[in-house]
């Protein structure tokens, strides 16, 4: 009703109105600029990707031509089913991988996801002694990256005789401390009284927990789940993993695309699959991702 | 002097007594927690303590550490040659992409913060697209050849600037700013989309006000209004970028090689390596990451006190 109001109000005015700008404090001319600075950085950005996707639909002697083209002129999926026929063929078969990229990241990131929305439940709700010391050290830990502990990583999963299994990567990915963070931002949003009206009615921890907490912070979880899945599918875990049927699917296919110049074709099919995956999830959760981005604020 | 320490000592007493009533009543909490701090202990707080622990010994995983004082740190610093020269390149890296990548985000997720719907949409998956697409980056070695095949090469070549093909990735001069390239490439991660979603929360209302208030152009509108609203995404958008710009090592591997032409593209994270998983000197390598670890958290602290001064 209200909606095709303002459809005819807007038709009625005069023109003049139209091109009226609709922000303050801009100038037409800065516009301009800034758009086509930002359409020429955009193509500049995606021009790698583009060129990537390009080469992997390019047959084997369009690769190799001189001068080269951006564009492939035969666009063929020859590359693809080359791959698949290499696939077959190796050693482990390769349901093998697919299967440990799976299960690694299925059970890595429902067990971030558990443990952490624990955490940051109590973190965000509840102030008890030690709490807010605890999440200090959390967002100090989010300011060094792996690299660091990388050897004494090594050294503990080692003795904690899980060297060459699944866990090695598992379990250290329930503990990432991003995750923790961002989940305990998203919950201080929730309004208190939320948690003190369940309270009322007899629910315990546990239940405000699952029942009122979770449902309520279902973009939180997306992202968790998201970035943690980009995480563990880009995870090579070459230190850890060393038989051939533990390896993941990306190691698999980066140990074909390393199979010299006649794996071209392939390699630029890998590269494209390898890179596919994360971006077209992060396509179809953007707008959940963004939500929880909103209070990802660090506070002093 | 004396009475003030008592009073003290009982006030701390008496804190610790409410602290220790507080803490019995909420078992339940401790519960909850319980998981996730045994495991960030085992696997971020334990490590950082043996990385320290390990510092000062040699360690080469066969025999039991050997206790060797500061002499890791010394050889480190005073003989070390190509671990200083990881250091500099470590620092020209961070110190250019860490600012530029971070003003980067900020700019772009400014700029797109305008557009309608949809087109930011697409926006913001063209320019987060390159950081979470693994390894494409070794594209960049094909632009970069370094024979006349190159694209870089033969584009020079063609507009008659360089007569003969210069070897990008083996040349030293050149190595270094082209893995900046590839790092800026890199760099619209997290704190970006961090940015976008910060962005889309500020009150409207505030433009309209400061309009009103006399703010005459977008430029003083970003100073007065935006970025002090957009303070605390700032600082995690500055922690992700410092994280990342110390710890680069994947791209100038890939390009450069490892080893690298005369070293001039090793990075402190390239050295570690190299020390910790190819010659198993773990004691030295522990020195290299506990060294690693200072800088960023110090880093990471100068940033942020900067930060607080935005817009004041």
């Amino acid at each position: 009703m209200s909606k095709t109001m303002i459809a005819t109000k807007v038709e009625k005015q005069p023109r003049r109105k139209l091109i009226k700008r609709r922000q303050p404090n801009r100038s037409r001319v800065g516009d301009f600029f800034v758009y086509l600075f930002l359409l020429l950085m955009a193509l500049a950005m995606v021009f790698p990707l583009v060129y990537a996707i390009e080469s992997a639909l390019k047959p084997l002697d369009e690769l190799f031509k001189f001068p080269p083209s951006v564009f492939a002129q035969n666009p063929t999926l020859d590359n693809f089913s080359d791959l698949f026929v290499t696939m077959g063929k190796s050693w482990v078969t390769f349901s093998r991988y697919i299967f440990n990229t799976v299960f690694i990241t299925a059970v890595g990131t429902f067990g971030h996801l558990i443990v952490a929305s624990m955490g940051a439940f109590v973190l965000a709700k509840y102030d008890f002694p030690g709490g807010q010391g605890f999440f200090k050290i959390v967002t100090v830990a989010m300011m060094f990256n792996g690299y660091v502990t990388m050897i004494p990583n090594y050294l503990i999963i080692n003795a904690l005789g899980w060297i060459d299994t699944y866990w090695a990567i598992i379990i250290p990915a329930f503990a990432e401390p991003t995750g923790l963070f961002l989940m305990k931002q998203f919950m201080e949003g929730l309004p208190t009284s939320l948690i003190e009206a369940a309270k009322i009615d007899g629910a315990n921890e546990w239940r405000v927990f699952t029942n009122i907490v979770m449902p309520n912070v279902k973009p939180a979880w997306l992202t968790l789940i998201i970035f943690s899945v980009q995480g563990l599918w880009n995870n090579k875990a070459a230190t850890f993993i060393y038989s051939e049927e533990k390896k993941t699917l990306v190691y698999a296919l980066q140990q074909i695309q390393s199979g010299g110049i006649a794996r071209t074709g392939q390699s630029a099919a890998v590269q494209v699959i390898v890179m596919a995956v994360p971006i077209v999830i992060f396509i179809l959760s953007e707008s959940q991702i963004l939500e929880t981005m909103a209070s990802s604020g660090l506070k002093d | 002097m004396k009475e003030y320490l008592q009073k003290y000592v009982t006030l701390r007493k008496h804190n610790f007594r409410v602290a220790v009533k507080k803490a019995k009543r909420s078992k339940m909490c401790y519960a909850f927690l319980a998981p996730y701090a045994i495991l960030f202990t085992l696997f971020y707080i334990l490590p950082v303590c043996t990385s320290i622990f390990f510092s000062f010994t040699y360690y080469n995983i066969l025999e039991s550490p050997r206790f060797i004082g500061i002499q890791n740190y010394i050889s480190l610093i005073l003989q070390d040659d190509i671990f200083l020269q990881g250091v500099k390149n470590t620092f020209m890296i961070a110190v250019i992409t860490g600012p530029l990548g971070y003003i980067l985000s900020f700019l772009f997720a400014w700029l797109i913060n305008e557009l309608p719907r949809w087109i930011r949409a697409v926006a913001v998956v063209v320019f987060y697209a390159p950081s979470i697409a693994g390894n494409v980056y070794v594209i960049f070695s094909i632009f970069f050849r370094g024979d006349a095949y190159g694209y870089v090469n033969a584009l020079l070549i063609d507009m008659g600037l360089i007569d003969a093909p210069i070897l990008w990735l083996t040349n030293p001069d050149y190595m270094l700013p082209i893995c900046m390239i590839v790092i800026l490439w890199m760099s619209l991660g997290m704190g970006f989309l961090s940015f976008v979603a910060g962005l889309q929360g500020v009150d409207r209302s505030q433009y309209e006000a400061g309009c009103i208030d006399g703010v005459k152009n977008r430029w003083q509108e970003l100073w007065f209004i935006t970025l002090p609203n957009m303070k605390p995404m700032l600082m995690f958008g500055a922690v992700m970028a410092i994280t990342q710009a110390f710890g680069v090592c994947d791209v100038t591997m890939a390009l450069c090689g490892y080893p690298s032409t005369d070293y001039a593209a090793r990075t402190v994270v390239t050295h570690l390596f190299d020390y910790g998983f190819s010659r198993f000197e773990m004691g030295y390598a522990s020195a290299i990451a506990t060294l690693l670890f200072l800088v960023m958290i110090l880093c990471n602290k100068a940033i942020q006190s900067l930060l607080r001064r935005v817009g004041t």
